[in-house]
């Protein structure tokens, strides 16, 4: 209960909380269904990237085994190819996708210049080896979609923790600090109208006790045959003070 | 939304036994920079765990790579490097190896992944 936005209890402060009452509701459910934009779109991804590891480790088994075969057909040409290296052929692009809001880097591979190992084999085991390079491109392949896929999975994972603790900070913090602000300003003002009430009793009953007693001399001096009529009432220029006295 | 990375074509790094290596190198991935350090590390019996962390953590600081693979039975050499790598680029892919099968259970995107999907789902 104490935990409140510090106002001079007002009208003015009661219709502002009002508004901000009304813009942190809009607020709440605008993020609420940001989250369940994100959220649905986030198990979309989580499934794709299961089905893609699951795929995954048939593609590798055949381009292992591939491996082998070229391996058994030509000899060792591990070092010969390892020792070759000079210019990347395969390359990843990044874009970004928009997703209520959030960027997703997407990656897409590309070819780039020409094939180091066009060469290999050439003596020997040719045909294993194109099947290997094959298969390896293809698992290349599957690897990117599958990196973009992860990595819009962290992406989209952070965004919807933050979008979910904003949320939750609105509905379980802003919403209720304002709602207890809003009902103290009302308290407050309340208890002003009781003061004013009660004052206002107060100067009333004081009131009609002295003129209880004005009349009463009044009738006293009409007895005694002393009174005369005042003609004007604006005439009456002295008001006594009626709030302060003893 | 024209990136700066966009322009550029950024590479595949691999930590892996060696025949994955070659694999992947042979598939066309392979590159060497100008200062002669390649993307990819064989890990031989001899490579130790800290180099193959060192290496790890040079690639992911490495601007010019997007995609990191590496076995899953080196992931899980240098599993708290990986796990502390939280950032989307370079993205880690755990791969099988040739001895050994890919295990999901182990995979660190999966393991965050467990508790929002039933068992069935990882069949």
């Amino acid at each position: 209960m104490s935990d409140k936005i510090n106002v001079f209890p007002s009208r003015m402060a009661l219709t502002i909380m009002k508004a901000r009452l009304k813009g942190a509701q809009k607020g709440h459910s605008l993020l609420k269904k940001k989250a369940d934009a994100l959220t649905l779109r986030f198990r979309n991804i989580l499934k794709k990237i299961i089905e893609t590891k699951m795929l995954m480790g048939d593609v590798m088994k055949t381009a292992s085994f591939s491996l082998a075969e070229a391996k058994f057909a030509t000899g060792d040409l591990n070092h010969m190819i390892l020792q070759n290296v000079t210019k990347a052929q395969i390359k990843v692009k990044s874009k970004k996708e928009n997703v209520a809001g959030v960027n997703l880097p997407i990656f897409e591979h590309y070819q780039d210049g020409a094939d180091t190992y066009e060469l290999t084999g050439l003596s020997r085991g040719g045909q294993q080896i194109d099947r290997l390079k094959k298969n390896y491109a293809k698992a290349i392949q599957l690897l990117v979609e599958l990196a973009s896929l992860q990595t819009s999975f962290v992406t989209l994972d952070e965004v919807i923790k933050i979008t979910n603790r904003r949320v939750n900070a609105i509905e379980h913090v802003i919403i209720p600090r304002i709602e207890r602000t809003l009902s103290y300003i009302s308290t407050e003002l309340d208890e002003r109208e009781r003061e004013e009430f009660y004052r206002l009793k107060k100067v009333q009953e004081k009131k009609k006790a002295l003129r209880k007693i004005k009349e009463d001399k009044k009738a006293e001096e009409k007895a005694a045959g002393q009174f005369i009529e005042s003609s004007n009432l604006l005439a009456e220029d002295y008001d006594e003070d009626l709030l302060f006295t003893d | 939304m024209a990136l700066h990375s966009a322009q550029k074509g950024r590479l595949i790094a691999v930590i892996g036994d060696e025949d994955t290596c070659t694999g992947f190198v042979l598939g066309g991935i392979g590159e060497i920079d100008k200062n002669r350090r390649p993307n990819f590390l064989v890990v031989d019996k001899n490579t130790s765990v800290p180099e193959i962390e060192d290496v790890f953590k040079s690639f992911v600081s490495r601007d010019d790579i997007a995609i990191i693979l590496i076995n899953q039975s080196f992931a899980e050499m240098i599993r708290h490097a990986i796990d502390k790598h939280t950032e989307p680029i370079p993205a880690v892919l755990e791969i099988p190896s040739k001895e050994a099968p890919y295990d999901a259970s182990k995979d660190s995107i999966l393991r965050r992944a467990k508790g929002m999907f039933s068992a069935e789902d990882f069949r």
